[in-house]
Order: structure tokens, then C-alpha cells, then sequence
């Protein structure tokens, strides 16, 4: 039941995420990227860490991927679908050599390592578990993030909501 | 139960899917997705390990929601840049963004 599972929330990641690096509409491919989202939420549900996989869908799924969106229908759809690096050929040639290397090193190293499952899962995926180990043992990490977020928030607004004329736009 | 070397491979390929797609993408957009993809494979390898190696700590899921935290600040700055590159320079296309150029 583990293997149906795993297998078909697997394969709907790696489909998202092909989808995302593929397709040439940048809708499309946010679009996609919440489909690899929903599906790297429910492997964390098969995994057994709950707490993440809503969290997992309440920030990727929710928050991030509607401001791809957002900023997609702000900058412009037409002025984004353009995928093919005409300039440098090379370059997708080195990310596919990349690729494969990539491939190679994980795949020889999780061959040759052993690891077994641990036993004995007692629930420690649970929201009130991970809250509990979050707001004692975690606690100042917990609010650095928060720090993180406001500094974030504040860029965001400074940088976003600025309404000057247009500087260094070269003549033409 | 399905070995833990399964979910490290499917979170290596989703990361190196990332990487072509920050590497073979030629607007800003479709490049700070592909970080997305990334951070997200790194998340998926942070909670395979703590599911089978320490699952009576939750420290893996601690730094999963750190990743997820800084994640989520990233794309903010991030798309708020490109709103402010486009209203300077009309495009996100960063072959054409060489401001530093001398």
C-alpha cells in the first residue's frame, strides 16, 4: 500500500517539476509547480510528518505559488515564454552534463549505503508534537524565521511598491 | 517499507530538475521557480532522513520548516525585484538586464 502510494505521489512530483522546466507558458509552469507541490506534500503525509505536509500546502501550494502567479499576470505573459537560450546553446548542454553527473554520484552513493528504517514511529509527525519541540527546544531558530519573514515582508513592500519614473532605461 | 535510498533518489532527481531548469531558463520567473524545486527536494531529503534515521527527534522537521520559512521569504524579495526590474527596465528576460555592465 506504502509502494502504491509512494510510487504515484513520486511520479506526480517528478511530471510537476518536468512540466515546470518545460513548458514554455509561464501559467503552465506555476501551474505545475503546485502540482509538484501537492505531490511533495502528500510523500510528507507518507511519510508521516503531517504537520509539514500542511504546511507544505498552506505556504508552497497557497502562498507561493498565487504570487508566481500574481507576478506572472503583472509582468506579462508574452514578454515571459521565452525558453530557448539562443544566445548560449551551451549552456542547457552543461545543465543536462550536470544532470547526469548529479545522477551518477547519488545513485552509485545510495547504492553502495544500507540504510534501514527506523522502528518504531510514535506519531512524532503530529502538529502538537512538533509544536511542542518548536516553541521549547527551537525556539529562538523559530523566531530568527520570524525576524527573516519581517525583514522579507519590509524588502518586499520597499522594493515593490515604489513609484518613481523610470531610471537607466537606455536610449534608443 | 519502501528503502530510504527511494525517496533520496526521487529528491536528487527533482533537484537536478531544478538545476536545469535555473540553468536552461532565460526569465527571471521561471528561474527563481526552478530554485523553488530545489528547496523543495531539499526539504524532501531533510524529512526522508529524520522519517528513517532519528524519528524520535524532530529536528528534521525543525530545519524542513526553517528551509520552508526562508523559502517563502526568498520568493517575496525575489518577485518583488523582478516587479521593480520591470518597471525599470520593461523586461525580466536577464540576458538583457546588464545594469552593472560597465
Amino acid at each position: 500500500m506504502e509502494w502504491v502510494f509512494f510510487g504515484l505521489f513520486g511520479v506526480l512530483a517528478l511530471v510537476g517539476s518536468v512540466g515546470v522546466v518545460v513548458s514554455r507558458n509561464a501559467v503552465h509552469s506555476a501551474l505545475f509547480l503546485l502540482v509538484n507541490f501537492a505531490a511533495t506534500a502528500l510523500l510528507f503525509l507518507v511519510l508521516g510528518a503531517q504537520f509539514l505536509a500542511l504546511a507544505q500546502v498552506l505556504v508552497y501550494a497557497g502562498a507561493i505559488v498565487v504570487l508566481f502567479i500574481f507576478v506572472v499576470m503583472l509582468v506579462g505573459n508574452e514578454t515571459v515564454d521565452d525558453f530557448v537560450a539562443r544566445e548560449r546553446p551551451w549552456l542547457r548542454w552543461a545543465a543536462v552534463g550536470f544532470f547526469l553527473v548529479f545522477i551518477a554520484v547519488a545513485g552509485y552513493s545510495l547504492v553502495m549505503s544500507g540504510w534501514e528504517a527506523a522502528k518504531g514511529l510514535a506519531d512524532y509527525g503530529a502538529v502538537e508534537r512538533v509544536g511542542a519541540v518548536l516553541y521549547r527546544e527551537y525556539l529562538l531558530p523559530f523566531e530568527l524565521a520570524s525576524v527573516i519573514l519581517l525583514a522579507a515582508m519590509i524588502g518586499a513592500i520597499i522594493l515593490a511598491a515604489r513609484t518613481r519614473p523610470p531610471l537607466g532605461r537606455p536610449e534608443e | 517499507m519502501i528503502p530510504l535510498s527511494w525517496y533520496l533518489a526521487v529528491a536528487a532527481i527533482l533537484f537536478v530538475i531544478g538545476f536545469y531548469g535555473v540553468l536552461s531558463r532565460r526569465n527571471a520567473i521561471a528561474i527563481l521557480m526552478g530554485i523553488e524545486l530545489m528547496l523543495n527536494a531539499v526539504n524532501l531529503n531533510l524529512v526522508a532522513f529524520w522519517r528513517y534515521t532519528q524519528p524520535d527527534q524532530v529536528a528534521g522537521q525543525v530545519f524542513a520548516i526553517i528551509v520552508i520559512t526562508v523559502a517563502a521569504a526568498e520568493a517575496a524579495v525575489g518577485l518583488a525585484l523582478f516587479i521593480a526590474l520591470y518597471r525599470l527596465r520593461g523586461t525580466v528576460h536577464i540576458d538583457e538586464i546588464d545594469l552593472l555592465r560597465g
